[in-house]
């Protein structure tokens, strides 16, 4: 059995995984918090957030998020290869700024809409 | 020209309430905002959890306020950017200048004051030592950092785990500084454990409990810190010094409403929370004056401050048009055991249409307890929590049904912790 | 060729520069730093002493009561924020209302004006907030508080305007004698002038050496103090003193002009001259024993904690002397702010010897306006803005400084090169966030103006930039 806090939301549900019953998990309130339960012991991951450059708009960085969330062990990968992106003004929020990034199957995408100055 | 409704700030809370205010009717609404974006500090808030109330999704910090300001546009609001409020008056003037427009005097029959709150500083807790460059408070290195794009540090140390801190020592992680530790002064964590998980246990970024830094050292820029371990009195214990070798170090160490303008209103301020005395619509002792968001008291999620800017909305809309019924009784909302406030800290019965909500936080850790309403000895009613933490605010629904034909003139909010 | 070359741009080299450019005459001001006045000058408590305290007969007791006179008028004149408050020396026993009327009469053979021994009912009158302990009290009405840096600021500015030349981040190396004067080097090379006046606060011991046979040693005493929020700005009306003892004035409780209240400072001989920090056991000596004089003191509304480093010295009095035109102003510890400009007066007589200066400068400008925008009423605001709308955009939201009052600093006659530069011109970053909202955009501001990268940005002294590159360079 093993114990751990669920991140899926703010509430912090502390839940119990049983790794030899198929990884059930206790403690949580919604299914969410068991599927987190189930996942975080066989398959951690993130959704990611960071930012990217951008020319041309109020500020020169502009959010991005990962559209689904990446094995744990990624994130550095990810990190490397956000870093070359440089975007020009206007974006729109949800516009895909690199499709399989990393090989994680998730694409980044702007997380503002970011006009041109 | 008469606003209906002027809203001061264009973060969270003022967009949660000027949407409100013209969904309640009001048409001619005012947002006075002095960033040259509406947003406010979403707008650096790049991580996600955003949303899960009232959205039902989880959202980063500017897309939860991208969505406010394409409600806002559908709306007739009109919004003046990088302009500063410097006064609102009792017969509702709101003083502001900016550059583009010059010192302008608008008037509005409400105002909802939404000018969130700043952070507490080095110099608020008094951290010894030399004054370099490199001490941020986490707020300020996170704009430098989203939205500017700049490194403020390589080798971190973060004072304080309120949630800023612990999200900026992901952050910065991610983006290659080494975090060394996270130290809180406190025995348990200010943040939100959902922080404490993935932003520190994922990086493998020490926290230590009831530490604190004792000296700074550093000529130019921070070359080192010092860091104890204190007593149950916050005092810190000698031989327990670690050397941190660290050039900047992020303070997240408390928020504070920023209540200037409110205080100069004369508008009576709760010292418990630094922000104004309210009702269970928000309103302030100024009629017509109401305070919603961080300025009325420090939220941790968003969510909580959108529901709470939309009563206010709704009520200020409702006093623009002289809807609100006079001379209501009036019912004061105490802390009692384990409660270090409430919001509101007044009600009137027979303007809550169902509920009453409050808001309010613990001071102390509590395991399985039940959150109970007393009129004096006379329990009204009890809820159920499985744990309770000072850095997670709490929120209970008063039923309108249960305060009587004659309310109470008190009622008081404790805690009763079950026996383990 | 220089007529004078000054050492330091502290109060003193500053009132000195001001002093000598009413004059007909070259000057030339060395600070070793990247901005004046950032030793002694902006870390002490913001007093201008009456002049009760020096021993009579002393170069002090006449210069404190002289300087403390000359800086009412100079304040007015130069646009300096300055309040004649008055003080009390708060007495906690019998043995200590003794001290205070030694005070007196010690005050009154110094000339000071106005002065009274209060009984405990009048000080409470008077002081509310003082402790019940409270035996009775000296009042000194013709003291005041004054900001020492805008003070400096002004003075420095004002000689600017009458010529003379300031060089920072130009530390002075050796000073040699030629055969018509001085030949001081320094990191930007070597200058020449017919006098030299050594202002240089604790490291005036050093310049002195550099000289003449060892005189003096300077005996720096680090001193520790809170500043609080301006909501604590009332909890005194006067500058609070406890009576004085060897260590010097004491903890003192005072508001400030900026309308915060100031508390400290203790005396510690310090290690490292150049060091000036502060300490846990330092802030708790201030803490406890101001709470003697003012019980309800509020540490909770600290917005700021910084030292000091006082240039005292192993002589009695401040050392004020003159050898074959060169010229110490050295060993100026309390009352020296208090005293400036009564020292420049001296230090002008001093160089005058030497056959310079004699005649004063037709035309010289002895006035200078500066206007902060949050101190003027609608109708001043309203005029300002329509003079440069970028008085209408606030930068510093705690203090209400604007834009166009950060543009004037960096574009004045003593431009500011860092955010601590800003703020002390400006007021922008001293309120309750300490710059954490503004910091940002003043940084940008400096950028813009004096085209640098936001990277070579400083907070304050050299060494102090804020920023470690852009992130996402890959």
């Amino acid at each position: 059995m093993k114990e751990l806090v669920c991140i899926v939301c703010p509430k912090g549900c502390r839940l119990h995984v049983d790794e030899e019953n198929g990884f059930a998990v206790t403690g949580n309130s919604c299914p969410r918090g068991a599927e987190y339960g189930k996942n975080e012991l066989q398959n951690p991951t993130r959704v990611l957030t960071s930012t990217v450059k951008i020319s041309g708009a109020l500020h020169s960085r502009c959010p991005v998020k990962t559209d689904r969330p990446v094995a744990k062990g990624k994130m550095f990968d990810v990190m490397r290869e956000l870093a070359a992106v440089e975007l020009q003004a206007p974006v729109a929020v949800g516009d895909i700024v690199l499709s399989d990034i990393a090989g994680t199957g998730a694409n980044l995408i702007a997380a503002k809409t970011m006009n041109l100055q | 020209m008469i606003y209906d409704v002027i809203v001061v700030g264009g973060g969270p809370a003022g967009l949660a309430a000027a949407c409100s205010a013209y969904d309640n009717g009001a048409r001619h609404i005012l947002i006075l905002e002095r960033d040259r974006e509406l947003g406010g500090i979403l707008n650096q808030c790049i991580h996600n959890g955003f949303g899960l109330h009232y959205f039902k999704e989880e959202l980063t910090g500017p897309e939860y306020a991208g969505r406010f300001v394409d409600l806002l546009r559908k709306t007739t609001t009109e919004v003046r950017l990088d302009t500063m409020v410097l006064s609102v008056t009792p017969e509702r003037e709101v003083h502001a200048v900016s550059a583009a427009e010059g010192y302008q005097v608008y008037r509005a029959k409400s105002v909802i004051l939404a000018m969130g709150c700043r952070e507490r500083t080095r110099g608020a807790i008094a951290i010894p030592g030399d004054r370099p460059a490199g001490v941020f408070t986490a707020g300020t290195a996170q704009r430098y950092l989203n939205m500017e794009g700049y490194m403020v540090g390589r080798r971190v140390l973060i004072l304080g785990s309120g949630d800023i801190g612990l999200i900026m020592a992901r952050r910065m992680t991610l983006e290659g500084a080494k975090v060394l530790a996270c130290v809180e002064v406190m025995p348990y964590s200010g943040g939100l454990m959902r922080n404490i998980v993935q932003c520190l246990q994922d990086y493998e970024i020490p926290l230590y409990l009831s530490h604190t830094i004792t000296n700074v050292e550093g000529r130019g820029r921070v070359e080192s810190a010092t860091v104890c371990r204190v007593d149950e009195n916050r005092r810190p214990i000698p031989g327990t010094e670690m050397q941190f070798d660290c050039d900047t170090i992020l303070l997240s160490v408390g928020l504070i409403p920023e209540n200037e303008l409110t205080r100069a209103a004369g508008i009576e301020i709760d010292p418990r929370t630094n922000g104004a005395v309210v009702y269970e619509n928000m309103e302030t002792s100024l009629p017509g004056v109401f305070a919603c968001g961080n300025v009325a008291h420090v939220h941790d999620l968003v969510d909580f401050v959108t529901a709470e800017s939309m009563r206010a909305g709704k009520a200020a809309a409702a006093f623009a048009f002289g809807l609100q019924p006079e001379n209501a009784a009036v019912t004061e909302l105490k802390n009692g055991n384990g409660v270090t406030y409430t919001v509101p800290q007044h009600i009137r019965p027979e303007r809550i249409e169902k509920a009453a909500d409050v808001f309010f936080r613990v001071n102390r850790i509590c395991g399985a307890s039940e959150i109970v309403v007393a009129d004096g000895e006379r329990q009204l009613c009890a809820f159920p929590r499985d744990h309770l933490a000072p850095g997670e605010m709490e929120h209970i629904m008063i039923p309108r049904k249960l305060l009587g034909e004659v309310p109470p003139a008190q009622l008081t909010v404790s805690i009763r912790e079950k026996q383990a | 060729m220089y007529d004078t070359i000054i050492v330091g741009c502290g109060i003193i080299g500053a009132a000195a520069a001001f002093a000598l450019s009413l004059q007909e005459g070259s000057v030339l001001v060395l600070e070793k730093e990247n901005d004046i006045a950032t030793g002694a000058t902006r870390a002490n408590s913001a007093i201008i002493h009456a002049g009760y305290d020096p021993e009579p007969g002393t170069k002090m007791a006449r210069l404190n009561v002289r300087g403390a006179a000359l800086a009412k008028e100079l304040c007015s004149a130069l646009s300096v924020p300055y309040a004649q408050i008055g003080s009390l020396v708060l007495a906690f026993s019998e043995e200590e209302m003794s001290t205070v009327r030694e005070l007196y009469e010690r005050g009154v053979q110094n000339g000071v004006p106005g002065l009274q021994v209060l009984s405990a009912e009048e000080t409470r009158a008077m002081e509310p907030n003082v402790s019940e302990q409270v035996q009775g009290a000296l009042y000194a009405p013709s003291a005041a508080i004054v900001n020492p840096w805008e003070y400096a600021l002004a003075l420095a500015e004002t000689a600017v305007r009458n010529g003379a030349e300031i060089r920072r981040s130009c530390p002075v190396v050796s000073i040699r004698k030629t055969a018509d004067g001085w030949a001081v080097g320094t990191a930007q090379g070597t200058f020449e002038a017919r006098t030299v006046i050594n202002a240089a606060g604790v490291e005036s011991e050093e310049i002195h050496d550099m000289v003449l046979p060892h005189s003096f040693h300077i005996l720096p005493s680090r001193g520790e103090y809170y500043l609080m929020d301006k909501s604590e700005g009332g909890r005194a009306g006067h500058v609070l003193f406890q009576c004085p003892s060897a260590l010097g004035k004491g903890v003192l409780v005072s508001p400030t002009v900026h309308g915060n209240l100031i508390v400290g400072p203790n005396a510690v001989a310090a290690v490292d001259k150049t060091r000036v920090n502060t300490t846990g056991a330092g802030l708790e000596f201030v803490r406890s024993t101001a709470v003697k004089s003012v019980p309800s003191l509020n540490f909770r509304s600290s917005i700021r904690n910084f030292a000091g480093m006082r240039a005292n010295s192993d002589r009695d009095d401040f050392i004020l002397e003159e050898h074959d035109g060169f010229i110490d102003l050295a060993g100026i510890k309390s009352p020296g702010l208090s005293s400036a400009p009564a020292i420049a007066e001296e230090a002008l007589a001093m160089v005058q010897k030497s056959g310079v200066f004699r005649s004063k400068k037709q035309n010289a400008v002895v006035t200078r306006q500066k206007r902060h925008f949050n101190l003027q009423d609608e109708t001043g605001k309203r005029a300002m803005i329509a003079e440069n709308p970028l008085y209408g955009r606030v930068i510093c939201r705690c203090e209400t400084v604007t834009e166009g009052e950060i543009l004037d600093a960096i574009h004045s006659p003593v431009p500011p090169c860092s955010v601590d530069g800003v703020k002390r011109r400006c007021n922008a970053g001293m309120g309750r966030c300490q710059g954490g909202f503004c910091g940002p955009r003043v940084l940008e501001i400096l950028s813009r103006e004096l085209n640098i990268a936001p990277e070579s940005v400083k907070k304050d002294l050299d060494g102090s930039e804020i920023l470690l590159g852009e992130n996402k360079n890959v």
